[in-house]
């Protein structure tokens, strides 16, 4: 059952690159996606046995990430069908540039979309460091095929820059690993396997200062992919260059797999009695990151650079969940949920946006309410969630960090991410709402009505965000407190 | 053994001394591929629990990888790209040596100072991983061409490997098999890459990919305009 998740997908991948038929493919990848919400939604009722000797286990955090990648997947698959049908054959014209170009194999794109899936549910279910880190490394692997879709040398920089970095981030949370391993191996009990499991039953013999330095250097390895500023520089190129139903993959599921390895060496280091020193570092790389967001997003002239800024954002608010501790930690997982279904969304709809006006520029959109009606309303609501305005989701999780970070004192902390909040409104407002009001283009063709697969998907997701502000379904608040208690013993 | 051992130490310095030094791209791989086939040997000697069959298998997968894939693969993007063989450099061999006689000085230095997990008797073995270590970042950063950066970012991966072999040997077979898939992978496509970047640009040095960025808005396209007003 728990291989399943992982094994389904990977082999699907392999199936679809061998498929010649191309209606056959996509019905593969709708095929696949529905599977995995079904196998998913199974978890939910009977967690899965342990497989593997313990080193996959499908806990109460793995299982809240699996169900977020689970989700966004079929309504990306059902999106991307659609998506390819649409995408010219053959030789067409870049709209920025007016060089000529190519796509990518449509059987490359489809396997590399299902490997991504498969590698991404194996970083989930991953209770052993070293798997981790294979797992975390392979999402790279399959995911670089997929952000060099439209072989043009903006997204070739794009793919180079991401393959590059985060290789080199990941490289340096595998020396976190070792270093994991001589904290382990120091120990007057040696060679406690770096499965967490065992790991957390022996964290008071961890040599302690090896941990600290392993935590550090898994913090920057995973908060390169998790796009941490600093440490974030490939993120809004790949984003913006990415077709958006892959970008809004990025965005929403693969930054938190990164997320997921930060919090499962935090497990350790909590568990070893260390809380306070990853707590400080969380802080630190999570005002950074949102101080940094809202810079860039304020002067920001692409709709697709801009929001992949304001994931760096989320994911710096999410971090400072974590180090805050105690009720922001379940403040930063509900955030989790919130902001990959949000920008997931915004991705998708900004890809209708995208293909209608074949411009990325925030200046030269106008009118969408009037060209696209679905996608306008979409893009409208999806302002407003991800901006954290009241009832949708991201409200309620913002303001439990917030509570949270004023609740324990951290008030230099909650009173910056308060003005980063107002501005990033301010900011994104006025780039959204110019982009919807005005005239439609002049001798611009009457709308030809939308297609529901490019509109139904996002509807679907934006729905779940309102509901998720209004009513927390009691499963998932169980779920997200269970998981709250593996991390912070203290909720 | 202990000999031996310290040869190879010794060997992979001055591999990175090489790497620091090299001015043809040609001679950068073999560099690496040299590099690889002393990190190969080195679990044959390094053992604590004696020689496994496992420390075997896993010698004879690095020298396969890391002497002889790895240094075709790229030198057959090298060779299919027709790009120049000289490396073209940010910062010179000149200043990149001196740089690397100080990260070795500094790391010989508090290479004594760290307690390591175990009493090892490998004195030399700390300075020598975090001077490779340095020494692939010292390329990803200094050197223009891309294919450089993928010898940089092998370089810190040997490095990485070779603290895994002195001081993290517990780790179980699969883990490392994984590890080395996922290396081996990454530099197949990163070669490819190489291959595309040549193609579009004439040449292979990353410092053409510069289209993508928020910092110097002035010399940046307009983001996104154009296309349509053209």
């Amino acid at each position: 059952m728990i291989l399943l998740v992982v094994i389904v997908p990977v082999l699907a991948s392999l199936a679809a690159m061998a498929v010649r038929h191309t209606r056959a493919r996509r019905a593969l990848l709708i095929l696949v996606a529905t599977a995995h919400a079904a196998l998913t939604a199974g978890a939910w009722v009977v967690r899965p046995e342990p497989a593997l000797g313990g080193w996959m286990q499908l806990d109460a955090l793995g299982l809240i990430f699996l169900s977020i990648i689970s989700a966004l997947f079929l309504a990306a698959a059902v999106y991307a069908a659609a998506y390819l049908a649409r995408e010219q054959v053959g030789t067409r014209q870049d709209f920025e540039e007016s060089f000529l170009f190519v796509n990518e194999p449509e059987a490359v794109f489809v396997g590399c979309l299902l490997l991504f899936l498969g590698t991404m549910s194996l970083v989930t279910v991953s209770h052993n460091f070293g798997m981790l880190w294979v797992a975390i490394e392979a999402t790279t692997l399959s995911s670089a095929p997929l952000i060099y879709f439209h072989r043009h040398h903006r997204s070739l920089e794009a793919t180079w820059k991401y393959l590059l970095i985060c290789s080199v981030g990941i490289a340096l949370a595998l020396l976190g690993t070792f270093f994991l391993a001589s904290a382990a191996s120091a120990s007057p009990e040696r060679g406690i396997p770096l499965v967490l499991g065992e790991l957390l039953a022996h964290s008071g013999a961890l040599d302690l200062p090896w941990l600290k330095v392993a935590f550090l250097f898994m913090l920057v390895g995973y908060g390169t992919k998790m796009g941490l500023a600093p440490l974030h520089s490939w993120l809004p190129d790949a984003h913006s260059e990415a077709p958006s139903v892959v970008s809004a993959l990025l965005s929403g599921a693969l930054l938190n797999c990164a997320f997921l390895g930060i919090l499962r060496i935090g497990q350790v280091l909590n568990a070893a009695g260390a809380a306070e020193f990853g707590q400080g570092l969380l802080l630190v790389f999570g005002v950074i990151s949102v101080v940094f967001a809202t810079v860039f997003i304020v002067s920001q002239l692409d709709f697709k650079r801009m929001l992949a800024y304001s994931s760096i954002e989320h994911m710096g608010i999410m971090a400072i969940g974590v180090g805050v501790g105690g009720l922001g930690t379940f403040g930063s997982l509900l955030h989790a949920v919130n902001h990959s279904l949000t920008k997931a969304m915004l991705f998708l709809v900004a890809g209708n946006i995208l293909a209608r006006y074949r411009t990325k520029s925030t200046k030269l959109v106008n009118g969408v309410l009037a060209e696209l009606p679905g996608s306008g309303v979409l893009w409208m609501a999806g302002l407003l969630a991800i901006t954290g305005t009241p009832p949708f989701g991201l409200f309620q999780s913002e303001l439990t960090i917030l509570r949270a970070a004023f609740g324990s004192g951290r008030y230099v902390v909650a009173v910056l991410l308060l003005l980063a909040l107002v501005a990033i409104f301010v900011a994104m407002a006025a780039i959204m709402t110019r982009m919807l009001y005005g005239q439609a283009r002049e001798g611009s063709a009457p709308s030809p009505g939308e297609a529901a697969a490019a509109v139904v998907p996002p509807a679907v997701l934006c729905m779940a965000v309102l509901i998720l502000g209004l009513y927390l379904p009691p499963a998932l608040n169980g779920l997200l407190r269970e998981a709250a208690n593996l991390l912070d013993v203290r909720l | 053994m202990n000999d031996l051992i310290s040869i190879l130490v010794v060997v992979i310095i001055m591999s990175d001394f090489l790497l620091l030094a090299a001015g043809s791209l040609r001679a950068a791989v073999r560099i690496i591929g040299f590099q690889g086939l002393a990190l190969g040997v080195l679990p044959l000697c390094a053992h604590q629990n004696g020689l496994t069959l496992r420390l075997v298998a896993i010698a004879i997968l690095v020298i396969i990888l890391k002497a002889v894939v790895f240094p075709r693969l790229l030198l057959r993007s090298l060779r299919e790209s027709g790009a120049p063989r000289t490396i073209t450099f940010f910062v010179g061999p000149v200043s990149s040596l001196l740089l690397g006689i100080f990260v070795l000085g500094s790391s010989l230095w508090w290479g004594y100072l760290l307690p390591l997990p175990e009493r090892s008797p490998y004195t030399l073995a700390v300075p020598m991983v975090f001077f490779t270590i340095v020494t692939g970042l010292l390329l990803l950063v200094s050197r223009r061409q891309a294919l450089m950066q993928v010898i940089g970012y092998l370089a810190l991966e040997n490095g990485i490997y070779a603290f895994g072999v002195f001081f993290a040997q517990s780790e179980s077979m699969l883990i490392e098999l994984g590890i080395l898939l996922d290396v081996f992978v990454g530099v197949f496509i990163m070669g490819i890459m190489v291959f595309h970047i040549s193609r579009e640009f004439d040449n292979i040095e990353s410092s053409q990919l510069s289209t993508l960025r928020d910092w110097f808005r002035g010399s940046r396209r307009p983001a996104g305009g154009g296309g349509t007003l053209r």
